[in-house]
């Protein structure tokens, strides 16, 4: 996964492997779990029973035909393998790249657990949960684990190919560290967090090999549906014998239906083109999934993203850009404007804060204030707590400007005498109407001004979540604000609905609430304090940078960690649906060609009229089973790219969708097989083969 | 077909689409005591639970129970009316002295009328008692109709519940069904017909001297009842002579109401509703008619109803009726185009005011074409099976057409209850396949269908096909099916494939042609009708328990919608493709091969 670029369909690199595995693949152990495909191989092995039967010149038909029907069942057997073993190969490719980055490195590990601590070199391999390491610059982080003391800068292109490296410090939401990525610069001292064998890196290799896949629920009940058209199709054509028996006697004439042809028509039947794709689509789903960057813990989940019905995100950082930013300073009556931005850049010289850099920005471009140094000032700053929801600085000559919420600075200056003026009140709150947060500047009893932050609605947003709409999707921003501010931060965004002032718990609970109502719901996270909503969502993508807990509770991991990628997510598990039902309606529909095709050429010795059955007017009736059989086995091949890609998807609603899947597959499906059999038939008496 | 042919196919479906609504409303309330008849008659229902010992307001059951009871009743029934045709000698109500039936003929028989089947190997005027008639076959037309009205009634709960486990009570959807529904439908059509001139009477039949008597050929049957055939294959025949007629009369009105109205279809006469006792006049077969389809059509309507979206009742209705009515034009032209070979003899078998025109060999004058060839789409699309032409004389695409509407599944309409809820099965594969088209885990009426729905709607699908391909392989090589093929040859193949598609989804429509009265057929064919009623009936219960305990999901766009023409055009596309990719090959040996044959002379 160190690099981007999509594979071709083909490689050879895995072509070439693949078409060896889908002989070795012929093992029955492996077979019986298709039962489509298992009849198939029955079926191959019977015909070539009686092939043998024929050489010894006891034969129910010539020999050579029944060598040509029998080498084209095992075809159709080996195409359906070869199918799988190219989405496994691709899995595999993806599983090679990931290894390198598991080399077994050796550790500094560390005797107590701070900085400056002595230290033994051991190998990774035997590094345990809870044991503590020194990682410096230059070495390999030996194992997943929580960064208990340091800073650094780590390069994690190896897990996410991302080639910027990226910044990891304790404590806070950026405190995980994956096995197998490099510090770059300082040092970092790590609690190892999992055993040998379980971290996020071989997680990862399991789930791209296919090692622990199991089949996912709509599957299991697709399967359940092909066994028993399969069961169905097997018993009508197993009565064509006694059938043919009676025709025979009653008319007095032509010959009872030959075992190979009831095979062959028995083949053509059932839904092998489904049967023979359904594990290859599984696997390649979760193949564009890791192409997307987005590690599935499971393909139940990958399955789930295609139902999601509601879908949550944080608004800082997803759907807004991180910070609120100030955009304008609004006076007071009897004070300037250029009065409260100097107020205003005083009381924020010293905060951090993103917004506190914001304010400097803006009385700097705005009003040409120039930053000062606050420790010539002799000011000291006094920090925001959530006690007095304020901040500010007390200057050297007796000034205390300070900056907060309106209930706040309205307490601060009535408690020094002030009151708080009328007509700033509307300009509050017309800022919070407009998403905006105010923030009141006072000095002492003098109240100056508001600031107003705002939240930057990230470019492009908006039409995100109408694509997601148009799929039936409904979105609900999450925050922190107040619901004045979340409305208009939504309604910006266009977003379906928020949740203001939101906790852990009125999280969970909106989640809970979602699900008994019936909703499936998908979450984005990357806190801490997310783990336990993402452990309740049904499709719970968690941020690559966020902490291990988060990434412990999600079902999956964006190694990107963009929060919008779960539009990717959810476009891929439909696909992942869509190529199946699609593939299956193909399936089925292209019975009706093969019907004409077979069943007068089995009966036409008994009732020549059925000869006007034979619409393709097929040459012979060896040609006409030949030819159905080809198309059969040829047509799993030629699918192939359609069952690695994915049928494409394009946010529409369902009722459109499903007008077009049936035009093309369903539709389609009847008329295609008359046109391919039909052509193969032509071939086989150009080549005379016949 | 000529516009006559038209006019009449015409009002049928409009009066039969007029009358679905507000008896599916009615039936949709009556079962859920929400009408006004349940506060009228609540004494007499109340008596009943009394009598019975049940207090079905204090007992919701969940599906196993609601099963269990559903068979254990079924399987009392079964056993009445076996016992009482083995002792209706020595029964009252036996004023002509029938004998008592034979062990195999009973078994078949009790099987037939419980499974509302109706498959009737014997002669019903010359085998069974009054008493017989009413006491068994009677009650049996109520309750087995009753009871496929109770499972679906349990099967809609299924789908407007959440998160219980209860589905409602067998006792009460059965007494209700019976009281509220079958009962006063069945006196208004009882009515009707015994003022056209049926029976209803309790005294023996009368004697009528022939003013000619006459002399026939009479096949000569072994002591098993089987024909004797000569060297030739043929069977032998011996002349004998008629000089009066017994007029068999009985409690007629009563049994035809019921055999109608419930997809019953088994006459008081062998010969059905063709008998001029049965069915006296046109007037009479419209109400016939009406009432075969009447309650199957109808109970879509209170599906809808009941699920709060009346479009979901009605795209059922639709799709049924869209698959129907060009297999009606099938067997309607086929018939009134009649045979190729007298055609190219240069008869005219046009309709004129003098003549019918077409095929109307085994047709009742009374009746003409299009009167028959309703009957016969009609009686086979629900799982009726009463007759009023012999369906063995049709044309073969005519005769085809009552064979694969039977080979449908019974779902086109189908038999009351049963007909909706095998449709239920094909629309949960349907909304299957589709929702995976659509990108989206399937979903009907907000409940998801996973794979406990898909495998008991798989079972419902594939149990009658391959009980009728699998009978027919049999009866073809078995001797005692081969000998009872009287028509030996396609037409022979045609006759038995009909017989076994008739008793493997629960219709009992029969051809004829077949001596179907003997050890072989009486076992095997009541062997298909016991699976295909019971084998479907308890997987729909299962998927009914399993959705009551499911959450609705709300709709969104991402929902794919069931009440649209596109759904109803993909549902039809799945019954039509499941039914034909099924019995193509076996059409093609008997009526296809048949019609090439006739049309190649």
């Amino acid at each position: 996964m160190s690099t981007h670029k999509a594979r071709s369909l083909f490689d050879p690199a895995i072509a070439v492997p693949a078409a060896m595995d889908s002989l070795k693949k012929l093992d029955p152990r492996h077979q019986i779990k298709n039962p489509v495909m298992f009849v198939v191989f029955i079926g191959s092995i019977l015909t070539t029973g009686l092939y043998f039967q024929a050489l010894r010149g006891h034969g129910e038909a010539s020999a050579s035909f029944i060598l040509a029907i029998t080498l084209w069942l095992w075809f159709t057997l080996i195409f359906a393998n070869f199918a799988e073993a190219m989405a496994e190969g691709r899995g595999k490719a993806q599983a090679a790249n990931l290894k390198k980055a598991r080399k077994d490195t050796p550790a500094k590990k560390l005797s107590k657990p701070h900085y400056g601590a002595k230290y033994e070199t051991a190998s990774a391999a035997t590094l345990h949960k809870g044991d503590v390491v020194l990682v410096e610059t230059g070495d390999f982080i030996p194992m997943d684990g929580e960064i208990i003391e340091g800073v650094a800068s780590v390069d994690e292109s190896a897990i996410t190919g991302e080639s910027a490296p990226v910044i990891r410090e304790a404590g806070g939401d950026r405190s995980a560290v994956t096995g197998g990525t490099r510090v770059l610069s300082d040092w970092l001292v790590v609690r190892i967090s999992s055993n040998p064998g379980e971290t996020f890196l071989d997680r990862m290799i399991a789930m791209v090999e296919g090692a622990k896949r199991q089949k996912t629920p709509n599957e299991i009940a697709l399967n359940i549906l092909l066994a028993a058209l399969t069961i169905v199709l097997f018993w009508a054509t197993v009565t064509l014998l006694p059938y043919s028996i009676y025709s025979v006697v009653t008319a007095g004439k032509g010959t009872v239906v030959t075992v190979t042809v009831l095979v062959a028509l028995l083949v053509c039947l059932i839904p092998t083109t489904i049967g023979g794709l359904l594990s290859a689509i599984g696997i390649a789903g979760m193949d564009r999934m890791i192409q997307a960057n987005v590690i599935a813990m499971s393909g139940r989940a990958v399955e789930a993203a295609g139902d999601v019905d509601v879908l949550l995100l944080d608004k800082t950082g997803t759907i807004t850009l991180g910070n609120r930013q100030a955009v304008a300073f609004i006076p007071a009556q009897d004070v300037t404007k250029e009065e409260l931005a100097d107020a205003a850049q005083l009381a924020s010289l010293s905060d951090e804060t993103p917004e506190g850099r914001s304010i400097v920005v803006l009385a700097k471009e705005k009003y040409g204030i120039r930053e000062r140094k606050i420790h010539e000032l002799g000011a000291t700053f006094i920090p925001f707590t959530a006690q007095t929801r304020m901040s500010g600085v007390d200057l050297g000559n007796g000034r205390e400007i300070r900056k907060g919420s309106s209930d706040a600075i309205e307490a601060y200056v009535q408690k020094s005498g002030g009151s708080f003026p009328a007509d700033l009140r509307s300009n509050i709150d017309s800022i919070s109407k407009g998403g905006g947060t105010p923030l009141v500047v006072a000095e002492h009893s003098r109240v100056l001004g508001v600031i107003q932050l705002k939240d930057i609605v990230k470019g492009g947003i908006k039409e995100r979540f109408a694509e997601l709409r148009r799929m039936g999707i409904k979105t609900i921003m999450i925050t922190g604000d107040n619901p004045l501010t979340a409305a208009a931060i939504a309604a910006e965004a266009g977003m379906d609905d928020f949740l203001a002032q939101a906790t852990p718990e009125t999280k969970l609970k909106l989640i809970r609430d979602m699900q008994s109502g019936g909703r499936l719901v998908a979450m984005t996270g990357d806190g801490t304090n997310d783990a336990p909503a993402l452990a309740q969502a049904d499709v719970a993508v968690a941020m690559n940078t966020g902490t291990q807990a988060a990434k412990e509770a999600g079902n999956m991991v964006d190694l990107d960690s963009n929060p919008t990628k779960l539009i990717e997510v959810v476009q891929i598990g439909k696909q992942l649906l869509m190529t199946r039902g699609s593939l299956t309606t193909f399936s089925i529909a292209n019975d009706v060609s093969k019907y004409f095709a077979i069943i007068p050429a089995a009966f036409v010795s008994t009732y020549p009229v059925l000869g006007k059955l034979n619409i393709m007017h097929l040459a012979s009736p060896e040609s006409a089973v030949l030819s159905a059989i080809i198309f059969n086995a040829i047509i799993i091949v030629a699918l192939i790219p359609l069952a690695l890609r994915g049928i494409r998807y394009k946010p529409m609603p369902a009722s459109r969708l499903l007008r077009d899947n049936i035009l093309i597959y369903g539709i389609g499906g009847i008329i295609a097989p008359f046109i391919g059999i039909k052509l193969i038939d032509m071939l086989l008496v150009a080549l005379h083969l016949t | 077909m000529s516009t006559n042919d038209y006019i009449q196919c015409f009002i049928y479906m409009a009066v039969l689409l007029l009358l679905a609504k507000p008896l599916g409303i009615y039936m949709a309330r009556v079962m859920e005591g929400e009408s006004r008849a349940n506060r009228w008659f609540k004494p007499a229902e109340s008596f009943i639970y009394k009598v019975c010992g049940v207090n079905p307001a204090r007992a919701e059951m969940n599906w196993k129970t609601y099963a269990v009871a559903f068979m254990a009743f079924n399987a009392l029934g079964i056993f009445v009316v076996y016992a009482i045709q083995r002792l209706q000698n020595i029964l009252p109500l036996n004023p002509m002295g029938m004998a008592a039936v034979s062990a195999d003929s009973s078994f078949n028989t009790a099987i037939s009328f419980a499974t509302n089947t109706n498959w009737q190997g014997y002669g019903g005027e010359s085998t069974l008692s009054y008493f017989t008639q009413m006491i068994a076959l009677g009650v049996q037309n109520f309750v087995s109709a009753a009871s496929g009205i109770a499972v679906l009634f349990a099967v809609i709960r299924g789908f407007i519940r959440k998160q219980t486990e209860n589905i409602g009570n067998f006792w009460m959807d059965l007494v209700r069904s019976t009281l509220y529904i079958l009962l006063p439908l069945s006196i208004v059509s009882a009515t009707l017909l015994v003022s056209q001139g049926v029976p209803q009477t309790f005294k023996p039949s009368p004697k009528a001297s022939l003013v000619q008597p006459t002399s026939y050929d009479q096949p000569v049957t072994d002591k098993d009842g089987k024909p004797v055939l000569d060297e030739k294959g043929q069977p032998k025949t011996q002349k004998a002579m008629l000089t009066e007629q017994v007029i068999a009369v009985g409690p007629v009105a009563s049994q035809i109401a019921i055999k109608q109205l419930g997809t019953n279809g088994g006459g008081y006469y062998n010969a059905n509703s063709a008998h001029p006792l049965e069915n006296p006049t046109p007037f009479s077969n419209f109400v016939e008619m009406l009432s075969l389809t009447l309650i199957a059509a109808a109970l879509c309507c209170s599906f809808g109803y009941r699920v709060k979206d009346t479009r979901q009742g009605w795209a059922l209705l639709i799709a049924m009726t869209i698959i129907f009515v060009p297999l009606l034009w099938v067997c309607t032209h086929s018939e009134q185009t009649g045979n190729p070979l007298l055609a190219k003899m240069g008869i005219d078998q046009s309709a004129t005011a003098l003549q019918p025109g077409g095929n109307m060999e085994g047709k009742e004058t009374r009746f003409g074409i299009v009167s028959s060839t309703i009957w016969a789409s009609a009686t086979t699309a629900v799982s009726n099976g009463s007759v009023n032409s012999m369906h063995d004389s049709f044309t073969p695409l005519g005769g085809l057409v009552p064979m694969w509407l039977m080979e449908l599944g019974e779902v086109v309409y189908g038999g009351v209850g049963s007909g909706l809820y095998g449709m239920l099965a094909f629309v949960i594969v349907a909304v299957f396949v589709g929702g995976l088209m659509v990108g989206r885990t399937p979903e009907y009426l907000g409940k998801k269908i996973e794979s406990y729905e898909m495998k008991m709607a798989s079972i419902m699908i594939l149990i009658p096909p391959i009980l009728a391909v699998l009978g027919t392989a049999i009866a073809v090589v078995a001797p005692g099916g081969k000998a009872n093929i009287f028509n030996p040859g396609i037409h022979g193949f045609s006759e038995v494939l009909y017989a076994f598609s008739s008793t493997s989804n629960n219709n009992g429509s029969a051809f004829a042609g077949l001596g179907a009265n003997n050890i072989f057929y009486n076992t095997i064919l009541g062997i298909c009708m016991f699976f295909a009623r019971y084998w479907l009936a308890i997987p729909i219960l299962a998927i009914a328990g399993s959705l009551a305990k499911k959450k609705i999901v709300p709709v969104s766009s991402g929902t794919l919608p069931t009440h649209t023409p596109l759904f109803i055009f993909f549902l039809v596309g799945i019954v039509i493709l499941v039914g034909a990719l099924t019995f193509f090959p076996a059409l093609a040996l008997g009526p296809i091969v048949e019609h090439l044959t006739l049309a190649a002379v």
